[in-house]
């Protein structure tokens, strides 16, 4: 790990020569047999893999239009060639899109269609080998899965969808990768991705009652597992410890005390991350999801509100109201999702970003700020992936990029944008999502973070920005990380909502 | 009648059933799909007619092309838009009396079979002598471009360098098109230019070519950004509710 150096910056942003092969021997640890059993996969590469791979590759094109469009559409024209940030900072060029895209495309020419079967070198089929199996598995865990590619497609082609469904292959024959695996496993054992029991939880949060009131003598409360209470919050468990995740948590626990709503967290439902969506797995996705449901029942409460996690947020506010019912707009003889859906107070968003629910706030005059707090730091913005392209905020397209940029400007006095072909629906990938938090792809995350800190650089240099705000929790772990290694300080990056903590009046208003 | 005529209007039969049926048979498929997620590229409109815009600026002007690239968007749009207009242009030979619009636009039809070209060769050099492009590139994938370079060439040359009997072009598909039989004129270009039109027919629903119709069934294009204000399920996804 030692040896681990930053790419140069490129000195004018131009596509980079390709070096093929580059990263072909980076390979993510694979999941034991232990860790796969749990999650009812086979533990380790099945004897007649081959076969079994193809027929759940036949089920999937059944199953999910996207993948069937997006297997016939691409013409290869290079739209999206240069896009990926994985590319541009390991030049390797099977980690263009659609050349990623093209290691399952080729297999899927080659079995499900005629001309693959007929003439495949003319359209680049190729059998499924181990050689190609094991190139699946390397790169499909270079793919962040962050839909950059897929805002330049002109079919809309996403590789987040392929990569997908290859590791929904792989995980099927018994190849699933470590990280992932272990962290769904986790979350089915114990609640939350970082293995926090119920126990610790408490004593956490009740230290951090203790904190807060150390700091600003106000009796903040840090509730769990309270029935009755108006507001479930679902949020990363990154935020109940680590740095700098928790001032966030703190954040939103005195916008509930100074707006005066009752809220409650659940030790049972204790994480807003659904690794279910990396691997790709419906079954897991939707699993993971129930838990949330099944805490709102629970606790019998009134709305559901998650917490800074990019990926979390596009899987509640995407997926939640077709996995789990917590939405609205189900028909009258859903019966599954009315049970919830009655329950819920339709005057409100549901489910909420915590953004979404400060914003209101502030707009309804329930909190006031001291916008100075925040003079020392000279702010930007990084716009997390899942929540740019994936997910929205408030009741019109693009809030996600305008809500929590009110909110910054709400707190604070010091803003700068970063260049815009990087931000917003353009936003660069951190280098750490989808499933590659882990430190076996080190490599891969330094590289893959180039895009975003030559930028960051820029506006550095130019406004002497000195505080990076993100509303996700892999984006703060992962910059906290890789930052040192491009020569940044790595308190530079924080939540938004450590700003509002920073700022807000609490007690007499 | 001559065996040439016969054969090509044969050819033709063949060629369009395979590409009719190929074609239906493909949009089904896309159509009974499901798409058990919302998964729009966001930000993406909320209602079903921001949607029907959405798709509009994707077909009409390649919008996420042209965000992506600027040589690929303006050679790209300039073929297709070309051959928009060529393929109106033919409509001649289809119908008897012609359209007064088709009529109109003969000149200009004329033009676009040129640009077309140009627009072709265009993409074909990007192929060629960008080294990413020339990495992703398969063999078919330069002959679909040396399939349609050769349609426009040789259609053009019956235009601008041996002039072929239009006139009984059009009597043999007026006559094609009511299963009777009138003579092809015995022209070399005109072999070619419709050999090369029956061979794109046919491959059409087995190819890349799917991306037309593909493009209307893209998830991350054509659904409403909505899925807070309204229940989505699949009817696979469904089931796992009533055995849970």
């Amino acid at each position: 790990m030692a040896d681990i150096a930053a790419p140069a910056y490129r000195i004018i942003p131009i596509i980079p020569v390709l070096k093929p092969g580059a990263m072909e021997g980076v390979k993510s640890f694979v999941a034991s047999d232990k860790i796969n059993e749990a999650l009812g996969f086979p533990g380790h590469l099945v004897d007649d893999w081959h076969d079994r791979a193809i027929a759940r590759m036949g089920e999937l094109l059944s199953k999910y239009r996207s993948l069937r469009v997006y297997m016939d559409a691409c013409v290869h024209c290079g739209a999206c060639s240069d896009k990926c940030h994985y590319f541009i900072g390991t030049q390797d060029p099977k980690n263009m899109p659609v050349a990623r895209q093209d290691l399952m495309r080729s297999v899927y020419r080659r079995y499900f269609t005629l001309p693959g079967k007929l003439f495949p070198k003319l359209v680049g089929a190729r059998d499924l080998t181990r050689e190609v199996l094991d190139e699946w598995y390397n790169y499909y865990h270079q793919c962040s899965e962050c839909r950059r590619c897929s805002v330049f497609c002109p079919y809309g082609i996403d590789t987040a969808e392929v990569t997908m469904a290859a590791r929904e292959i792989l995980d099927s024959i018994g190849y699933g990768q470590k990280y992932s695996n272990e962290i769904i496993g986790k979350v089915h054992k114990i609640g939350n991705n970082l293995g926090l029991p119920g126990p610790a939880l408490e004593d956490t949060l009740q230290g951090l009652e203790e904190d807060v009131k150390e700091d600003t003598g106000i009796g903040v409360r840090f509730p769990i597992d309270v029935k009755g209470a108006e507001v479930l919050l679902i949020t990363p468990s990154a935020d109940f410890f680590a740095e700098p995740h928790i001032d966030s948590l703190i954040g939103y626990a005195k916008v509930f005390h100074a707006t005066g709503t009752s809220w409650t967290l659940s030790s049972m439902a204790s994480e807003a991350a659904n690794f279910g969506i990396f691997i790709g797995n419906y079954d897991q996705l939707r699993k993971i999801a129930l838990r949330i449901r099944q805490a709102a029942l629970e606790l019998g409460v009134k709305r559901i509100v998650v917490g800074e996690c990019g990926h979390a947020w596009r899987v509640a506010y995407s997926f939640w109201n077709t996995l789990s019912g917590v939405g609205e707009g189900a028909d009258q003889n859903d019966r599954f999702a009315q049970m919830l859906q009655k329950q819920l107070d339709h005057r409100y968003k549901q489910p909420m970003h915590i953004c979404e629910f400060t914003w209101d706030m502030i707009g309804r005059n329930a909190l006031s700020f001291d916008k100075e707090a925040n003079d020392k730091h000279i702010i930007t913005f990084h716009d997390s992936c899942n929540v740019a392209r994936g997910s929205r905020m408030g009741d019109f397209a693009g809030g996600q990029f305008e809500i929590p940029r009110n909110i910054i400007k709400a707190v604070a006095n010091n803003f700068v944008e970063m260049s815009p072909e990087t931000i917003r629906e353009q936003t660069f990938c951190c280098g750490g999502g989808g499933g590659l938090l882990t430190d076996d792809l080190i490599d891969l995350r330094v590289k893959g973070a180039l895009p975003r800190m030559e930028v960051l650089q820029q506006v550095v240099d130019e406004h002497g920005v000195n505080f990076m705000a993100t509303i996700c929790a892999i984006c703060k772990a992962q910059f906290t990380k890789v930052m040192p290694i491009y020569g940044f300080d790595r308190r530079m990056v924080g939540g938004v909502h450590q700003l509002v903590s920073n700022a807000i009046i609490l007690g007499d208003k | 009648m001559d065996m040439t005529s016969i054969l090509f209007a044969i050819l033709f039969y063949f060629a369009t059933l395979l590409f009719v049926v190929g074609l239906l048979y493909r949009i089904n498929t896309y159509a009974r799909t499901p798409a058990p997620l919302k998964i729009p590229t966001t930000p993406a409109p909320t209602s079903k007619a921001g949607v029907a815009l959405r798709m509009a600026r994707e077909v009409v002007l390649f919008e996420s092309l042209f965000k992506a690239n600027l040589w690929t968007w303006s050679m790209g749009w300039l073929f297709h838009a070309s051959l928009v207009l060529v393929l109106l242009r033919h409509l001649r030979y289809f119908t008897e009396p012609v359209w007064g619009w088709v009529a109109f636009i003969q000149p200009f039809g004329v033009y676009a079979g040129l640009t077309m070209l140009l627009g072709l060769c265009g993409l074909w050099v990007r192929r060629l002598f960008v080294e990413r492009i020339r990495y992703i590139s398969t063999p078919s994938d330069h002959l679909m471009l040396v399939l349609l370079i050769g349609i426009a060439a040789s259609g053009l040359s019956m235009k601008f360098v041996a002039h072929t009997d239009v006139i009984a072009v059009k009597n043999f598909f007026l006559g094609w098109m009511q299963f009777g039989i009138q003579p092809l004129p015995a022209d070399v270009p005109l072999y070619l230019h419709l050999i090369m039109v029956a061979s794109l027919l046919v491959i059409f629903p087995i190819s890349k070519l799917l991306h037309a119709p593909g493009v209307f069934f893209s998830p991350s294009r054509n659904q409403a950004d909505n899925p807070r204000e309204k229940r989505h399920i699949a009817a696979w996804a469904q089931q796992l509710e009533s055995e849970s």
